[in-house]
């Protein structure tokens, strides 16, 4: 998995790249987790992410927590058709913010 | 068709993309589409996981190694786990409830919406533990 983040105002976008499973779910917390705990807006985009397993599903519900605590909120956003399926067998799409 | 491969893994989370690598090449072979691919991967990939995060739970580092077995005969799939982590009591394999929202417990949820069947078996070959998934390729 590799990362690029952005910001643009009170947003930043984090584009994830590759395949997120258990061995890199650490990594990616790292990189998100303390933008979502700054009160800032984020939006993970996953366009790129083409393989998603349950411990990246955990990685965008604990975001999507993390953010309800801070008052602020994660928008998940150009989900691949592969992901999407991984999302909707785990019936989230209605509790996380996709767009 | 009919296939069977086997092929062993260090247990580690750097394991994982081999275990996908070596299932996609397998899936390719017997021409599947590519949603059933995708998901067929996946189960093995958590039930690889499973045996990663909870066999050796507490474990830093082994070099123990785990065995997967995928084989497809008369139209239907068996994929065959092998560990020698801690023993798994069947009963205490359950996935948490969806509408309760938080991190962690799908993957076996996955599993057992991909596939027809997950069964330990009794296993004869030294390993400690044997999980066997079915399913029904029409």
């Amino acid at each position: 998995m590799t990362y690029k983040v952005t910001e643009e105002g009170n947003v930043n976008t984090v584009f994830l790249n590759g395949e997120i499973d258990m061995d890199v779910t650490e990594k990616a917390k790292e990189v998100i987790l303390p933008l979502v705990e700054s009160g800032k807006e984020v939006h993970l985009n996953l366009k790129d992410v083409s393989y998603m397993d349950s411990s990246g599903i955990s990685v965008l519900i604990e975001s999507h927590q993390k953010a309800l605590e801070n008052n602020t909120k994660v928008i998940v956003k150009e989900v691949s058709k592969s992901v999407l399926k991984v999302i909707m067998m785990a019936k989230l799409e209605q509790i996380l913010n996709l767009e | 068709m009919n296939i069977e491969e086997s092929k062993d893994f260090l247990v580690s989370t750097a394991s994982l993309k081999e275990v996908r690598v070596f299932s996609r090449e397998v899936f390719e072979k017997l021409k599947l589409e590519q949603d059933l691919k995708d998901e067929l991967v996946l189960a093995i990939a958590e039930a690889a996981q499973n045996i990663v995060k909870h066999g050796y739970k507490g474990v830093d580092s082994t070099t123990d190694r785990m065995q997967i077995k995928i084989s497809m005969k008369d139209s239907e799939l068996e994929i065959g786990f092998f560990d020698k982590g801690k023993a798994v009591v069947p009963g205490n394999v359950q996935h948490r409830k969806l509408d309760d929202i938080k991190p962690g417990g799908l993957g076996t949820f996955f599993i057992k919406q991909i596939m027809d069947g997950a069964v330990f078996k009794k296993d004869e070959k030294g390993w400690v533990n044997h999980l066997v998934l079915t399913k029904k390729i029409s």
